[in-house]
């Protein structure tokens, strides 16, 4: 695996009169309304530690007010983080000068923005050339590299507009861009598509999987949209009140929620379309045949259905070339209908699942397709 | 601290009598101030002395200081520098702008306005430039315009670094805002004589007093500029490794750049309002023969400089408004008529006579003259009467008693009003300034000029008020008030004494009437604005709960717009103030009198410099009172408006 793209421990951020002081201190136990009363501080970011693959999909998902969008800016230190370690690349962030944070911003992560914050007074080119421009990249060899860009992010005949001339997801697109330009190896995405129509943010949701795809950069993505995060991450951190209270793959998530705020909000998930056969494989009965269709065990419920409707039989459960178990019809229906059952055998499945991200990678690319 | 009792204690006799005695305070006040006033009435007055040895005292350092002119450090290494730098400024613009010629000066104008607005402009810029030389004004117009250039190139300079410093840094913004705030309240004359004393007479102290009255909107509007840059760019820019310069460069003041040229608008307009006062300390120029003739209350003679300045300024209004709303893309076309309009005016300049041709110019003054004649021969019945009702039944009676009061009492009262309206400290601040008043010998001079700005702002508020509610609630209405309102305003100030002169010749009601026609439209708006902006969900509610026009109005519109309505008084007092003070020129006398003696006379010096002072002390005083109960309003507002 080598070392984690992003490495973050316990990391704090206070806004607030003497912030520093309070970390460590009993105070730092304080719900935000106390800590408020008491100190004249608020807590945005609390105790936060998580690590992210190298070319990993990291979504970070909470309700607004919950700290992902300070989380985020903390990790270039856009915001000053009040305490603890930021490692990008298994460099120290928080140890940097201002010059080698510039650097940093510069070459190796760049940031999408949910205003987009894009410069009004430039082409689109320029825009997209902005990066470089201040890296000193000559103007040819920056606008080559931006026409390239625009044209992966199907923005080509476009090079001569003026941002207000194009469309809210053509502009973000044009902010996509000019993240990519400068080749990081990190990308940010604060709720990109927030401000975006529902159409619109379908067809970036596919765009920004086929940009992973493409360029397989780490991605590390805010968002307060469930679907959203389901849809893009392999790995998503449910923050609540600047805390992370859960990390893990959609299907953990889901599956098994750490506590009921995690539970309430997973509530109204389709389960059959996270959740993958392991989670409803049952030992067969004495009597049950074993000769119906064979799938992977981490086949999502709801791909499964078409192969129930084909044969009769139950379906053979199957990984690493092992029978794991049986799944038939009636299983299927219970799953399908709200998951009945299934946060019962959650536990077990999950001692018995340890890698299941590439389930929820083939999820990612299945709704891809969708989209 | 009075309601505190019914906090405490739940049973109510305790805390409702202590209510009722808060409600009848004011009303108790008011009955003991009148009380007092006819028991101590003629004790403790101030009567006015020319001799004050507060006067002799500022005579005497004001020859300290020309004895030393050249001697003294202070003077010999800095001011006198600065006074010979900025003359030289001046010099050059006049310079470069005669050798240009009539027509390349037209042409200078015409390209620049086809660069910032097409040929639209272009024409406006031909037509009125050449309407200035047609009035047989174009030497007098171009010491004007190089004065003007010069002064706001200087306020530019200075006034747009601090800008962006205050912009972006909310420490430097708490430090220049109140600067800005009483440079803004001070009325043009009061620094006329401390100027004079530091850089002599002449078109340097012209161009540092006119600088002094430009530059607050360009750093005010600059700052807010800055401020306003999406925040989201800037973080876009700063996510990406920009540096601060960068950021600045590339990102900050691009997209600040249409306000601040709005800023620069501003910057204009003001300095050209300052001509014909600069005129006073010898500034060549338009200015020069405006006071003249005012001060023969020659109307039509008057009118004539005064209308090539109004040209001026709306030339370099338009041209620059329109570089401001106008996108940074400029076309070839506009390049292209740039550059033929300069080369076509530069190609004429050798071929055509250096002098704007005779037989061009009209003669206006005498037509004017003889409808003003007309005016005071047939509306004299009319005009007088509104002259008079004014002077005997509101301006004497509030003078009468300003002056025959104690000092203590008026300064008691006013300490009480502020108190109530605006709080303790507002109340401090403006006894205090009655107090310096009346340390500066100058109690008496400072109630006559009080009592017409008193008087002036009564009918302001009132006609602003109603006007802006009117336009708030008539579509039509406002549609015909905005553009009036709009032309009024990018008019320079003292263009308003002007008609009113016409109608009432000399003496206070024409300052009266100058200062309406001055503040009203900046009061309507104020309202107009501070009523259209009651959410209208929230009308939406109150009318689908019943209520009448009247009601919506009393009930709904008018106590939210409350902080929108102190502003408007607040800016009508301010505005007041300073027309009232200019109305000096036409013989509203009192300190603003004192102000333009003391520059013209030696002797009078010292007085002349302590009515400034004292011209500031009320200015500030006005603005604490009406400061109002909700604290500072947003000082951001105030030039937007």
């Amino acid at each position: 695996m080598g070392t984690a793209a992003i490495e973050v421990r316990g990391l704090w951020k206070i806004f607030g009169p003497k912030a520093d002081r309070i970390i460590g201190s009993p105070d730092a136990e304080l719900d935000s309304a106390a800590l408020r009363a008491k100190t004249g501080c608020t807590a945005a970011v609390r105790d936060v530690s998580f690590e992210v693959r190298p070319g990993e999909v990291f979504v970070v998902m909470g309700l607004s007010g919950s700290g992902k969008s300070t989380l985020v800016r903390c990790l270039t230190r856009l915001i000053e983080p009040t305490g603890g370690d930021v490692a990008i690349g298994g460099e120290d962030v928080r140890g940097m000068s201002a010059a080698q944070l510039r650097e940093l911003r510069r070459h190796r992560v760049s940031m999408v923005f949910q205003h987009f914050g894009l410069l009004p007074h430039r082409r689109v080119l320029d825009n997209v050339a902005y990066g470089l421009e201040i890296q000193g990249v000559a103007k040819a060899v920056r606008h080559e590299k931006a026409r390239a860009i625009l044209s992966l992010v199907g923005l080509e005949g476009h090079e001569d507009s003026y941002p207000d001339q194009l469309s809210g997801g053509m502009q973000q697109r044009v902010g996509l861009a000019r993240a990519l330009a400068v080749d990081p190896e990190v990308l940010l995405f604060d709720e990109p598509f927030s401000a975006l129509d529902p159409l619109i943010r379908r067809d970036m949701q596919a765009e920004v999987v086929r940009l992973h795809r493409e360029v397989g950069k780490t991605m590390v993505f805010i968002t307060h949209d469930l679907s959203e995060a389901l849809k893009l991450g392999e790995r998503i951190a449910i923050m609540r009140n600047g805390s992370i209270v859960q990390v893990g793959t959609p299907e953990e998530l889901v599956g098994a929620p750490a506590d009921d705020y995690v539970a309430d909000f997973v509530r109204d998930v389709p389960k059959s379309h996270v959740l993958s056969l392991r989670w409803i494989s049952r030992q067969p009965d004495a009597d049950e045949p074993l000769d119906g269709p064979e799938l992977p065990a981490d086949t999502v419920i709801h791909d499964a259905i078409p192969a129930a409707m084909a044969s009769a039989r139950p379906i053979r459960v199957v990984a690493d070339g092992e029978l794991v178990g049986v799944v038939d019809r009636v299983d299927l229906l219970g799953a399908v209908r709200l998951g009945e059952g299934i946060g019962a055998q959650a536990g077990e499945a999950l001692a018995g699942t340890p890698a299941s991200s590439s389930a929820s990678s083939a999820s990612a690319s299945s709704s891809a397709e969708e989209a | 601290m009075v309601a505190a009792p019914a906090d405490i204690a739940p049973p109510v006799p305790v805390g409702e009598r202590a209510q009722r005695l808060v409600r009848w305070l004011p009303v108790a006040g008011a009955v003991l101030v009148v009380a007092l006033y006819v028991a101590f009435k003629n004790t403790a007055v101030l009567p006015h002395d020319d001799d004050a040895s507060l006067f002799h005292w500022l005579n005497d350092a004001r020859d300290w200081v020309d004895e030393n002119r050249n001697t003294s450090p202070f003077f010999l290494y800095f001011i006198n520098y600065v006074r010979l730098g900025v003359a030289e400024l001046f010099t050059l613009f006049q310079t470069a702008l005669t050798a240009l010629g009539w027509p390349g000066l037209i042409g200078v104008a015409a390209g620049l306005g086809w660069l910032a607005g097409g040929w639209r402009i272009a024409l406006v810029s031909v037509v009125g430039f050449a309407g200035i030389g047609a009035l047989g004004l174009w030497d007098a117009s171009v010491d004007t315009l190089a004065l003007t250039l010069s002064s706001v190139l200087l306020s530019l300079v200075i006034g747009i670094p601090i800008g962006i410093l205050a912009g972006r840094s909310p420490r430097v913004r708490r430090i220049v805002s109140p600067v800005l705030d009483v440079m803004q309240i001070m009325p043009t004359f009061s620094y006329l004589s401390p100027i004079v004393l530091l850089f002599l007479i002449g078109p340097a102290s012209a161009t540092i007093a006119t600088m002094i009255y430009a530059i607050p909107p360009a750093i005010r509007i600059t700052a807010l500029a800055i401020q306003r840059v999406s925040p989201t760019a800037v973080e876009a820019s700063e996510s990406l490794g920009a540096t601060g310069g960068q950021t600045l460069r590339k990102v900050r003041l691009p997209m600040a750049l249409n306000t601040i040229t709005l800023g620069v608008n501003q910057t204009i307009a003001a300095a050209l309002s300052m001509v014909p006062l600069v005129a006073l300390i010898a500034a060549p120029g338009l200015g020069v023969d405006l006071i003249r003739a005012l001060a023969r209350v020659n109307v039509g003679a008057a009118l004539v400089p005064g209308i090539a300045i109004v040209i001026i300024a709306i030339v370099l209004d338009r041209i620059t408004r329109s570089a401001a709303v106008s996108r940074a893309r400029s076309s070839v076309v506009r390049w292209a008529g740039f550059a033929v309009a300069i080369v076509a005016g530069l190609a004429l300049t050798p071929v055509l006579a250096p002098e704007f041709p005779e037989q061009w110019q009209i003669q206006i003054v005498r037509p004017i003259n003889d409808v003003v004649g007309w005016i005071e021969a047939n509306w004299y019945g009319f005009t007088g009467f509104l002259n008079d009702t004014v002077a005997y039944g509101l301006l004497n009676p509030l003078q009468d008693v300003l002056t025959s009061a104690p000092w203590w009492l008026v300064t008691l009262a006013v300490l009480a009003f502020a108190w109530r309206f605006s709080g303790l400290r507002a109340g401090l601040v403006a006894a205090g300034c009655l107090v310096a008043i009346a340390a500066l010998s100058l109690w008496e001079h400072g109630m006559e000029t009080l009592t017409i700005v008193l008087v002036a702002s009564v009918i302001t508020i009132a006609v602003g008020l109603a006007l802006g509610i009117a336009a708030a609630r008539s579509r039509w209405f406002a549609a015909v008030l905005r553009p009036i309102l709009d032309a009024a305003q990018t008019m320079p100030s003292f263009s308003y004494l002007l008609p009113a002169v016409a109608l009432f010749g000399n003496g206070r009601f024409t300052a009266i009437i100058a200062s309406l026609i001055y503040a009203v439209p900046v009061v309507a708006r104020l309202v107009e604005d501070g009523v259209r902006a009651v959410p209208g969900t929230v009308v939406e509610a109150a009318r689908s709960a019943g209520s009448t026009d009247r009601q919506l109005l009393w009930k709904v519109q008018l106590p939210m717009a409350k902080s929108s309505l102190l502003l408007a008084a607040n800016q009508g007092i301010v505005m007041t103030l300073a027309m009232v003070v200019i109305g000096a020129l036409v013989g509203a006398g009192a300190l603003g009198y004192d102000v333009v003696a003391g520059i013209a006379q030696q002797e009078d010096y010292g007085k002349g410099l302590a009515a400034g002072v004292a011209l500031v002390l009320l200015g500030v005083m006005l603005d604490r009172i009406t400061q109002g109960a909700s604290g500072r309003p947003n000082s951001k507002k105030k030039r937007i408006a």
